[in-house]
């Protein structure tokens, strides 16, 4: 019975995208999509109950594993997965009816999307190291064609830098698990990948050993997870993909290359103590934080505005994640949710805007507050949520982080990681207010009334913006969850 | 197979994957490069033949016959498909690096490799395990290709090169990872040049060549 509840979440998509494979994409089996997320997101609370009351669940002869910390990246995939395929129908009609997609493009983006959230809660299930692995380097090859979808110059061109740079990445953190295996094979009790098992093992493993494994796998999968200097791929990518691909990576995919990163803490921390993953997140955070905040003062592209607000974000759940201690990592945990959210709202809002203008050119939109006040207003309190205003959630993850920070002896790196992101923010806050605020522009194309924001993605907006504030307020019943998540995180279960 | 034997193999087995990277800096033609990566693909295959000779293990004995097939099998015939689809413009006329720096820069990265990776020979000392710096220089050096050609092929076969490093540190390693995962790393591996040679495709359908200098819609 706790097998199949736990299997769920991954036999939803698995079972939804052969139905996309067998009967292809019509206005009726669009819904398949939003339903199995949908089933997906009910697992996972479900899932969530029974680790809450009962801990830990094993699975599939000791192959499956959840704990707190997986249960909740299962809600973080569920949620951003759900607000992502409620948007994709209107998406997809609106694409075929505009003569850039056909029903096949929008069968084989269904079946991609549906394969690549499979894979994404593949990846929080797994207990073994390997398997995780598998699972992230997965969705790089699920996702290549989802970023070129379009075949213009630029979608090839974003997509080949995608599968190399990911592709290059993700070797690095299998040669950094092939070198943990090694150590592991060397301790009395062979645990092999196993991450519960590796962590028994700490006190044998050989730190010399483990040291080098560390820093593969944390370059490794911080590629995966957009921090600089390996973000190269991010931008293009997230700029290139349909919105809610765009979505799905940005809440998704970067954070479960991020929860990867954690697991690998544990064990580091368990053989190396915190200071050296606490060096190596420390420095990749400011450095994603710097790149982000200078490049985003001068965009001109408002997608590649929110790949690079991806890249700031991960850098402040990184360096919450280097402060460590509970309070911190419950912080950090908010955060992946409440950016995952918030930046779904945002690329999926954002994502209509091109669809109806034409254009991701920040200069070549005025006035949308004017024309379509329902999205005009979703965009402005998405920015709001995602530059950490109060109620939204991101202020108290970020209130949490740097009041966890100072009193870790961080303060330098959390003060200078506050100054850059309020940089950011403000940058985010002026080019938005730039398309929002202001006449419409005049010129030819204009005249015609504005589209009516389809019903559907109005409401994924409305909802996605209401989450994001409730969870600000308290974070009800996901506060055990939190907690117990973050205990995990931390190696004090 | 006695000891002696077994070590002289692997030794030479080793010295063939090394040989082969080199190698790959040195020639240029996309149809050279694909020849040299079976012959690496089957240096690599037998570094996990004899593996399973030295130990008796059948599992090893099929990880062999399975990076045969790949490696020296069907991995070289995508990366052929890609260099016909490219046609007969298939040389890498402008490397950013020429060959005699390319050459001097293999030679530092193997000191490098051996100098990181003293750790890993210390943990456990063997025939195998001492031949792990040739593992950790070959992804190095293909790195080092990825990073310096212009061709889509080429830096297709840099991957490549990485790749086999990689697989030769896993087997070297003498621990194995188990059949779940060696299948679904070599999986990911094929499927990741399959994409990879799909994209080479479109790039040509679309830019009309392969040379990744053309890759420059996309900036800040």
């Amino acid at each position: 019975m706790i097998t199949v509840l736990i299997l769920t979440p991954v036999g939803l998509p698995v079972l939804g995208a052969l139905t996309y494979l067998v009967v292809g994409w019509r206005p009726v089996t669009a819904l398949i999509a939003t339903g199995t997320a949908a089933g997906e997101l009910a697992a996972a609370v479900g899932i969530a109950a029974v680790v809450g009351a009962s801990g830990p669940q094993v699975a599939l002869s000791g192959l499956v594993r959840v704990d707190a910390l997986s249960a909740f990246m299962l809600l973080v995939i569920g949620a951003v997965g759900l607000l992502a395929t409620a948007t994709t129908p209107s998406h997809l009609t609106t694409e075929i009816r505009a003569g850039r997609a056909s029903s096949r493009t929008a069968a084989r983006h269904s079946l991609l999307a549906q394969a690549f959230l499979a894979a994404m809660t593949a990846a929080v299930l797994a207990a073994d190291l390997g398997v995780l692995w598998i699972a992230i380097e997965a969705t790089t090859i699920i996702t290549a064609f989802l970023v070129g979808q379009r075949r213009t110059r630029e979608a090839v061109e974003a997509a080949w830098k995608y599968v190399v740079i990911c592709s290059t990445g993700i070797a690095l953190a299998l040669l950094g698990a092939l070198l943990l295996n090694y150590a592991a094979q060397h301790t009395p009790t062979k645990p092999g990948l196993d991450l519960v098992g590796l962590l028994g093992a700490a006190h044998s493993l050989d730190p010399a050993v483990t040291r080098i494994a560390v820093a593969l796998l944390v370059i490794g999968f911080g590629c995966k997870a957009g921090l600089a200097p390996l973000h190269a791929w991010l931008p293009d990518a997230h700029s290139q993909a349909p919105a809610p691909v765009s979505a799905l990576m940005s809440g998704v995919l970067l954070a479960v290359a991020f929860y990867a990163i954690l697991r690998v803490k544990l064990v580091s921390d368990a053989v190396l103590g915190a200071g050296f993953v606490r060096a190596l997140l420390v420095v990749m955070a400011l450095a994603s934080l710097a790149l982000a905040a200078s490049l985003l003062i001068a965009q001109r592209d408002y997608k590649r505005m929110l790949a690079y607000s991806s890249v700031e974000h991960l850098g402040l759940i990184a360096i919450g994640a280097a402060v460590g201690s509970p309070v911190a990592m419950a912080a950090v945990l908010l955060h992946v949710l409440g950016h995952g959210l918030a930046k779904g709202v945002l690329f999926l809002g954002l994502g209509r805007l091109s669809q109806t203008a034409g254009t991701s050119r920040i200069e070549q939109i005025r006035g949308v507050a004017a024309r379509q006040p329902v999205l005009a207003g979703c965009l402005g309190f998405g920015v709001l949520a995602l530059i950490g205003l109060p109620p939204f959630s991101i202020f108290a993850s970020e209130l949490g982080i740097a009041r966890a920070g100072f009193s870790a002896g961080l303060g330098w790196a959390i003060a200078a990681a506050l100054l850059l992101a309020a940089i950011a923010g403000a940058a985010l806050v002026i080019h938005m207010s730039r398309m929002l605020l202001g006449a419409p522009a005049e010129g030819p194309g204009t005249a015609t009334a504005a589209p009516r924001l389809p019903g559907m993605t109005a409401a994924v907006l409305l909802a996605g913006l209401a989450l994001s504030a409730a969870l600000g307020v308290s974070a009800g019943p996901l506060t055990d969850l939190l907690h117990s998540a973050a205990a995990i995180a931390t190696g004090t279960p | 197979m006695s000891d002696t034997t077994y070590v002289q193999v692997l030794d030479l087995a080793c010295g063939g994957l090394l040989l082969t990277s080199v190698l790959m800096l040195w020639r240029r033609e996309l149809a050279v490069l694909i020849r040299v990566f079976v012959v690496q693909g089957l240096a690599l295959a037998v570094v996990a033949g004899v593996g399973a000779a030295h130990t008796g293990s059948v599992e090893l004995g099929g990880v062999a016959v399975g990076i045969l097939a790949l490696r020296a099998g069907v991995l070289p015939w995508v990366l052929r498909r890609a260099v016909a689809a490219v046609g007969p413009a298939s040389r890498e006329t402008r490397p950013l690096v020429n060959v005699a720096t390319s050459l001097l820069v293999a030679a530092l990265l193997t000191l490098v490799a051996y100098a990181v990776s003293r750790p890993l020979v210390a943990l456990a000392p063997s025939a195998a395990t001492s031949a792990i710096p040739v593992g950790v220089a070959v992804v190095l050096i293909g790195f080092f290709v990825l990073v310096t050609r212009r061709r889509a092929p080429s830096q297709l076969v840099g991957f490549l090169l990485m790749d086999n490093g990689i697989t030769a540190v896993g087997l070297l390693t003498t621990a194995g990872v188990g059949v779940t995962v060696e299948l679904g790393v070599s999986l990911d591996v094929l499927l990741a040049v399959l994409v990879l040679q799909i994209l080479t495709g479109r790039m040509r359908e679309t830019f009309g060549d392969t040379d990744v200098a053309e890759l420059r819609e996309l900036h800040d």
